[in-house]
């Protein structure tokens, strides 16, 4: 137990610009099954950011082990590496006004090869590969930049209609440096015909922000004889610039 | 033609899904020895300031059934009324306490639960004070969104009844669905996702 202050990200105080909803998925989504009784019906309440959803946590590198980004070994036994097809996945985590969010904690999580999760409630007939966690995390650098490494998540089938099959994708928990700029994402394959008639994927309205969660192959970034590499950079909420706001003598 | 602003949109959300547990607490599932310990899992130890206290809760889907999935976040002040985070510029927060927790439904009886201290209070936008709060973001299968709500507290009708946020919310009958009781040291906050009693959801 070590609650600490580490601060690695500038002083931003601005409320977040306003999430544009028609932009996301919406709650109720009846072709998600899950979503028909787990939608709110009420609509939201508004307003401005106070300081509870300006601020938010930061976590220093040093909660960092140096395989946490390298899911291909960080649950291995020694000598030893996961089954499947090696890639990288790298990319920025960027705000609306296209700057770099440095210091942000990053979470992923994904199927093995095969498409099993480790996990009680996962049932599918692939195997679990005895060398594959599925977990992983990091933190974005000074440029926004992150990177791990992995094996390309298998499809599966999943108990929605009766033949419905997830792409192949990759859980993604970003935290930004305020709390209302937390995003909980998925990437996306380029070029994976499941995507299209996904029932998750397609929650999402606007076929430009799906576009925005899959990533392309991004040979320059490969290694050779190792591994193929796929760009993936993450989007987080702008922030007002408080120059010239009103604000209260003293305050 | 005008410049163009230049502005990037935000990555469209996609639901947590049913194996959350695996990215953001892989201990609780049995995935050991990748990082010593889920994060989250303690927001205080035994030099924290302020009056120890305990919250807990189900989260109910749309038919009444607790959501034995989820994974719920809170953000809150220290005793003093201070964020221990790097745009809190009124001053520096307990070093002792973290703010942040994150804690999952019992995967039998569906209850989450966090132990902390009693949050000061904070400014609003305006700079009247605001009613001590937590802020909330749920996740779970189903939840395409996060959802983001507050917790306030039973024991602080008066500041509750002055609050800057609380008074604009116009269905005065829904406010209650905001407020923890109280029993001893353990605060109950019901979160209901659908229904009469459907809890009010914040757009921050």
């Amino acid at each position: 137990m070590k609650p600490r202050q580490a601060w690695n990200s500038p002083r931003e105080t601005g409320a977040f610009f306003p999430r544009d909803r028609a932009w996301h998925p919406p709650a109720y989504t009846p072709p998600y099954k899950t979503s028909i009784l787990r939608s709110p019906q009420r609509a939201l309440f508004f307003f401005d950011n106070t300081i509870s959803e300006i601020t938010g946590p930061v976590f220093g590198h040093g909660i960092l082990g140096e395989r946490d980004n390298d899911l291909i070994h960080n649950f291995a036994k020694p000598g030893e590496s996961a089954i499947g097809r090696r890639i990288i996945v790298h990319g920025r985590v960027l705000d609306e006004q296209a700057r770099p969010v440095p210091g942000v904690l990053i979470e992923f999580w994904q199927a093995n090869a095969g498409g099993r999760y480790r996990h009680k409630r996962d049932g599918y007939l692939a195997p679990l590969d005895p060398n594959f966690g599925g977990c992983g995390r990091t933190i974005s650098s000074d440029d926004g930049a992150y990177s791990l490494r992995t094996i390309k998540p298998g499809p599966y089938p999943w108990p929605n209609g009766v033949n419905d099959w997830r792409p192949s994708h990759i859980h993604f928990s970003v935290f930004g440096s305020g709390f209302a700029q937390r995003l909980i994402t998925q990437m996306y394959f380029e070029g994976d015909p499941l995507i299209a008639i996904d029932p998750i994927a397609n929650t999402i309205p606007d076929p430009a922000a799906l576009d925005m969660l899959i990533a392309p192959l991004d040979m320059s970034m490969t290694v050779p004889m190792d591994a193929t590499a796929y760009k993936f950079d993450i989007v987080l909420r702008g922030r007002r610039s408080t120059l010239f706001e009103n604000r209260r003598e003293g305050n | 033609m005008a410049q163009p602003l230049s502005r990037l949109k935000e990555s469209p959300s996609q639901t947590a899904g049913p194996y959350v547990h695996i990215g953001l607490i892989p201990n609780f599932v049995g995935i050991g020895g990748v990082f010593p310990e889920d994060l989250g899992a303690t927001m205080v130890n035994a030099k924290t300031r302020g009056e120890r206290i305990f919250i807990t809760g189900t989260v109910f889907d749309g038919g009444g059934a607790p959501v034995r999935d989820c994974i719920v976040e809170i953000w809150q002040a220290d005793a003093d009324g201070l964020y221990p985070s790097p745009s809190e510029t009124r001053g520096t927060a307990d070093p002792n306490f973290t703010g942040w927790g994150r804690s999952h439904a019992d995967p039998e009886t569906g209850r989450y639960r966090f132990e902390t201290v009693k949050p000061g209070r904070v400014p609003f936008g305006d700079g009247r004070m605001q009613s001590p709060h937590v802020s909330f973001l749920i996740l779970a299968r189903g939840i395409n969104l996060g959802l983001n709500t507050r917790l306030y507290f039973g024991e602080e009708a008066e500041a509750n009844a002055a609050d800057p946020l609380l008074g604009r919310i116009e269905q005065k009958d829904r406010v209650a669905t905001l407020i923890a009781p109280r029993s001893g040291d353990t605060y109950t906050f019901d979160i209901h996702l659908q229904g009469p009693r459907e809890t009010v959801f914040l757009d921050i």
